[in-house]
């Protein structure tokens, strides 16, 4: 079996050592069967209220530590050392350009897209470090979706659109299994009831929130087990952007979300953890509802009252 | 001052409509003399009209199509070259080269496009034709010592840029968003190029390509040295051709009477180029600006 069944509902320092070291020997080799099989023990053996405190938070899926990011010579980020509990939606807020987009988009090294971009400490997926040596960002990538900031439909029909990750990871042996692959994925992302009639529709002839909900169907069709999401509703207006936020809701229980917001009340809305960034510094983080009402830093306190950012 | 550009402006407009208008008067007499059917459909080009009316061929015969079908041969040789290095050097310079090879590749690959043609020209006779022949010659075949492979090969050397710089312009221009959305879902880099990048900068490629034929078309150094004058009516490479471009260039050079259908021909010749080439190019800035809207 693969390291996450390894890893049992404890925090890391209660593993045998043995145990630790077989998963991080273990490369990110799954099957697809064996995911569904995953996610399904996973989404049920996690279903305890969000706490307060950060070591009782559920079983931690990814785990960054000492994280520090330079582009070029200026640093984006330092020691970022957080925790994303699994089937949880993680927030990052904070002010534009406090390093929340970069931090996420370490989780699943698209930072690796970019030539100036260097990534000190550690980042772990389970018990295995995701850019160690031996780790094929391409299966990383399948395992860690990511849904972008403006909706960025693929210039292809919007079966294609949905299509493009399981035909490219070889997830549908026959032409019947990709259709209901497509399907499921349309229909958990709520869209399917709207373009059924017209899956061969360019995707980019949808409505904004249409095209956004259509990305999230092409992340989910891979089967990934963690959603990263990069101001997901930014480019939406209020209704499309509630009608993305019940989604992620939804989805939460099938998936581990990380989401950047810039608008605070979206966090307090969908988000059950909160990390509140300020100048590539992580200055606090814990549940939504303590960091919201009771918030430890004045950095955090000025900014949930709206005096700065 | 407003005066001064206006008539800048006037000044080109005027020249290429006087240009145009001349090309079609002068077509106009040729068909008075040669009928548009024999210019269009006669397979023989032998313009060589004798010099007293009373001499043996005192009428050329002023067939198109063998140099029609020279010139598409050699821009197709042109094309067959240009295409595939021109392409995969845009893309190699557009999603794998670092900044640093960027900054030299690329202007270094547009200095192709600097280098005039009549050096292009003699690269192709001393250097190119001489080894196609004998490359033939021991090959067994018989390789004329003026090809359409020679001109074609070095016409395509001269058009990679055209290629290169626009399909490079286009993959460019397809927004981050879609290759990062490719990649988050675990394309590898060169999944992520065949299946979304070219696909979505096809039409700008698409554009460069025409615009490369166009240039091809209406090249004519290249082929006046390297092409040949006879109008064979040939598909082989590796016989002599000749084009639209270097007819014309023969029928007007020497002293010529201004009225025989030896030199009207040439601006019938002309007219036919100049439609070509204003489709191609038509088409080709279409396709650009279609795809250029997509985007932005």
């Amino acid at each position: 079996m693969d390291c996450m069944t390894m890893t049992p509902t404890k925090p890391l320092s209660e593993l045998p050592l043995a145990a630790l070291q077989f998963a991080q020997q273990k490369p990110f080799v799954l099957q697809s069967t064996e995911r569904e099989a995953d996610m399904t023990t996973d989404s049920v053996s996690s279903r305890s209220p969000a706490p307060v405190e950060v070591t009782s938070v559920g079983r931690i899926r990814m785990q960054t530590s000492d994280l520090n990011v330079h582009y070029g010579d200026t640093q984006a980020l330092h020691d970022i050392s957080l925790e994303i509990p699994e089937n949880q939606v993680t927030a990052l807020i904070g002010p534009s350009g406090c390093g929340k987009s970069t931090y996420l988009r370490c989780l699943n090294r698209m930072n690796d897209v970019i030539d100036s971009c260097r990534v000190e400490g550690s980042v772990k997926l389970d018990d295995a470090d995701i850019y160690g040596p031996e780790v094929d960002v391409v299966e990383l990538r399948a395992r860690i979706g990511m849904v972008f900031q403006k909706p960025n439909p693929f210039p292809k029909s919007i079966y294609d659109n949905v299509a493009y990750g399981p035909r490219i990871h070889g997830l549908a042996d026959s032409r019947e299994e990709l259709d209901s692959i497509v399907m499921e994925s349309l229909e958990q992302a709520r869209l399917f009831d709207e373009v059924k009639d017209r899956l061969q529709a360019p995707g980019t002839s949808l409505s904004g929130g249409q095209q956004q909900r259509l990305c999230i169907a092409r992340a989910i069709a891979v089967k990934p087990e963690i959603i990263l999401m990069d101001e997901p509703c930014s480019a939406l207006d209020p209704i499309a952007t509630s009608g993305i936020e019940a989604l992620i809701d939804d989805l939460k229980d099938a998936y581990t979300i990380v989401m950047v917001t810039h608008s605070m009340q979206q966090a307090a809305r969908v988000s059950q953890r909160t990390a509140y960034f300020h100048m590539g510094q992580l200055v606090e983080t814990g549940s939504t509802d303590k960091v919201f009402s009771d918030p430890r830093d004045p950095r955090t306190r000025d900014y949930i009252s709206g005096r700065i950012g | 001052m407003v005066a001064a550009l206006f008539t800048g402006s006037l000044v080109a407009i005027l020249v290429t409509v006087g240009i145009v208008l001349s090309l079609v008067f002068e077509t106009f007499r040729f068909l008075q003399i040669v009928p548009l059917t024999e210019f269009l459909f006669n397979p023989q080009w032998s313009p060589q009209t004798a010099i007293r009316t009373d001499q043996v061929g005192a009428s050329g015969v002023f067939g198109a199509i063998p140099l029609i079908t020279g010139t598409l041969l050699i821009s197709a040789i042109a094309l067959a070259v240009a295409a595939p290095i021109g392409l995969f050097s845009a893309i190699y310079l557009a999603e794998y080269a670092n900044s640093k090879t960027r900054a030299v590749v690329k202007p270094t690959l547009e200095l192709l496009a600097g280098i005039p043609t009549v050096v292009y020209g003699f690269f192709a006779v001393l250097i190119i034709a001489p080894l196609l022949r004998d490359g033939g010659a021991w090959a067994g075949l018989s390789v004329s010592s003026e090809s359409a492979l020679a001109a074609g090969l070095v016409m395509g050397i001269m058009t990679i840029p055209f290629v290169s710089s626009t399909a490079d312009d286009a993959l460019i221009a397809v927004p981050l968003s879609l290759k990062e959305g490719a990649l988050a879902l675990g394309s590898t880099r060169s999944e992520a190029i065949r299946q979304i990048i070219i696909p979505a900068a096809l039409p700008g490629i698409t554009g460069g390509l025409l615009l490369a034929a166009s240039r091809a078309i209406g090249e004519t150094m290249i082929v006046v040295m390297a092409a040949g004058l006879a109008a064979n009516l040939t598909l082989n490479p590796l016989e002599a051709v000749t084009t639209v471009t270097v007819q014309i260039v023969t029928l007007l050079t020497g002293d010529q009477e201004f009225d025989s259908a030896k030199t009207l021909a040439a601006f019938a010749l002309g007219l036919l180029l100049f439609i070509v080439t204003l489709i191609l190019n038509v088409i080709a800035q279409h396709i650009v600006k279609k795809y250029r809207e997509q985007y932005d």
